[in-house]
């Protein structure tokens, strides 16, 4: 019994600093972004703020707040377009199957896993093409169009658990194409609307490289904001924390509030061994 | 839903009516998959074509100049000092980090896996940094081991203080090509950083593979005598395998091209030691106006990425069928 108790205790001996280690950048940012500027000295950097100054946010806030609504412009249409669009394209691969359907969708997956690089210089030229460079609407495009691979496997996984019978016994009762899926598909996959919209949200509001190569001044979304303010030597330690916070923040709502969809939506969104 | 008595009285005609009301239904799910085809067709790969066929092009200016160079633009960066600094990273900073976050995931999935309490504010702990952006965690990540200010206050008092990403060393430096071959410190720092965002990930696969196992295998392995030990690793651990597996190829794509946390973290750094072959197709493309050669650089990431991806694809796809 004491090996039991001291392996025991060894477990979580190994867990709380493991998990010591990981809080570490959280407390760094916490503390950070809750000073006042007098008190960012590199001497005092772990310590606890004497006194909780949320001056720092208040500056943070007044340089992103323009692209932290950006982002909120970009990601709304760009979630629901995505996860719309994936639905139907996986209910059409996996309940709809024709002549060379895995091929298209073996080749719909391989843009999940490209180097965006090779399809950068392209993509900026035809964006600009069409009208729709250094706007939120050409990035709203560029993220639905790359981001329909995943959406497109995450939802033909899900129906793939829908019984064909149901679809069958409802055709019989004369239902065609369109009202199986608003009627029986639609209804069952909820939790799948959850599941990848919680995904595409995380992804699109996080994203960079197209963030910064279609966007210029005035139309750039958080995360580009935050590197610009991170980069420029003339901003604050707090308020760089205190920006990444902010930026860091609506995903971070999201995981706490539904961490087990997300966790979903990781593991539908990865192909398995 | 009511079935109408019909259908069942009189198959031959409804069955016509069927087989006519299913080739219109086919058509129409050909009609909504259309538009994602055609998208994915021009975006993906035309847009490689194109980016192919400017590779091979003289547009290494503002001026797009699209006749033909041959393979001048590959061989030119290859034989570029940067672009060598680059490849020696990559595979440094792919095989370490690939290592770490399986090793890590694994570790933490074993020892979340034995009925602890407070187990799922350990796995919300290290799961939380797979929903932040790499933009957030190269800022905090810079600041957190900034060799005047971060955890070196700390490492200070023991004695121990490193450069972290401003240490230029490569070690043991074997002399390559222009380059210096071997381990470049300054690495270090970025692969701590990607570790702690995607450690997670392998952590929720390999728990969903452990839960995945009937507990009859391992009631079978205690009644053959085995401990508990010996279970974990001769009946537990070879059946996630396959997860190990989809683990790398995840991850392989996600280091191969990885520019974000590299851009806000570090920059390319002193003699190129933090840089990576993406955040050199965007200098090379956008600051520089080198179009092709950027091209080029594309394109051989591409390669990369296809050459593990593309059979195991097909792999799967052979699995399914």
């Amino acid at each position: 019994m004491t090996a039991r108790l001291l392996s025991r205790s060894l477990l979580y001996a190994v867990l709380v600093l493991f998990a010591v280690v990981f809080l570490v950048p959280f407390y760094v940012l916490l503390v950070t972004s809750l000073k006042p500027f007098a008190e960012v000295s590199i001497a005092t950097m772990w310590q606890l703020p004497h006194t909780i100054d949320f001056s720092s946010y208040r500056a943070a806030f007044q340089q992103l707040a323009p692209n932290f609504l950006n982002s909120v412009y970009l990601v709304v249409p760009a979630t629901l377009l995505s996860a719309l669009l994936g639905s139907l394209n996986g209910y059409v691969l996996s309940k709809w199957k024709f002549k060379g359907s895995e091929w298209v969708f073996t080749a719909l997956l391989f843009g999940m896993f490209i180097p965006y690089q090779s399809i950068l210089i392209p993509l900026i030229q035809t964006i600009q093409k069409i009208g729709l460079y250094n706007s939120i609407a050409g990035l709203v495009l560029v993220n639905v169009v790359y981001g329909l691979p995943v959406t497109t496997l995450m939802f033909r996984n899900f129906y793939a658990s829908i019984p064909d019978s149901m679809i069958e016994s409802a055709q019989i009762d004369g239902a065609g194409f369109i009202r199986v899926y608003r009627h029986i598909i639609v209804p069952l996959s909820i939790t799948g609307f959850v599941v990848v919209a919680i995904w595409q949200f995380t992804n699109i509001w996080n994203e960079f490289l197209f963030a910064i190569t279609i966007t210029g001044h005035g139309q750039h979304p958080i995360m580009v904001a935050l590197q610009n303010l991170a980069g420029s030597q003339v901003v604050h330690w707090n308020i760089q924390m205190a920006g990444a916070l902010l930026a860091a923040l609506p995903t971070m709502l999201v995981y706490i509030l539904a961490g087990r969809y997300f966790i979903r939506g990781l593991l539908a969104g990865s192909v398995k061994g | 839903m009511n079935t109408q008595p019909t259908t069942a009285k009189r198959p031959l005609l409804p069955r016509t009516n069927a087989k006519r009301r299913l080739s219109k239904d086919q058509l129409l799910a050909f009609l909504f998959l259309t538009p994602s085809l055609l998208l994915i067709a021009v975006f993906v790969y035309g847009f490689i074509g194109w980016t192919g066929y400017v590779s091979l092009s003289q547009w290494n200016s503002i001026v797009p100049d699209l006749s033909w160079a041959g393979l001048d633009n590959y061989v030119q960066l290859f034989q570029t000092f940067r672009f060598q600094a680059d490849l020696r990273n990559m595979v440094v900073f792919t095989i370490l980090f690939i290592a770490c976050v399986i090793f890590l995931g694994q570790l933490f999935a074993v020892l979340l896996d034995q009925k602890l309490k407070g187990e799922s504010l350990f796995r919300n702990i290290f799961l939380f940094p797979m929903a932040l952006s790499f933009v957030v965690t190269g800022v905090v990540w810079r600041w957190v081991l900034n060799p005047k200010t971060g955890v070196n206050l700390l490492l200070d008092d023991l004695g121990w203080a490193f450069g972290w990403y401003t240490d230029t060393s490569v070690v043991p430096g074997w002399s390559l090509f222009q380059i210096e071959f071997g381990m470049p410190i300054a690495l270090i720092a970025v692969i701590i950083a990607a570790v702690w965002q995607m450690t997670g990930f392998s952590l929720a696969m390999y728990l969903a593979g452990l839960r995945g196992i009937p507990e009859e295998l391992r009631e079978a392995a205690r009644m053959d005598g085995a401990s508990e030990r010996q279970i974990y690793f001769k009946v537990i651990l070879p059946q996630l395998k396959p997860i190990t597996f989809g683990v790398i190829v995840m991850m392989l794509h996600i280091s191969l091209k990885i520019f974000d946390l590299i851009y806000t973290m570090t920059g390319p750094g002193a003699n190129f030691v933090t840089d990576m072959p993406a955040v050199n197709m965007f200098d090379t493309t956008f600051q520089a106006n080198l179009y092709a050669r950027g091209a080029a650089i594309a394109i051989v990431l591409l390669l990369l990425v296809a050459v593990f991806i593309v059979p195991y694809l097909i792999r799967s796809r052979k699995g399914e069928a």
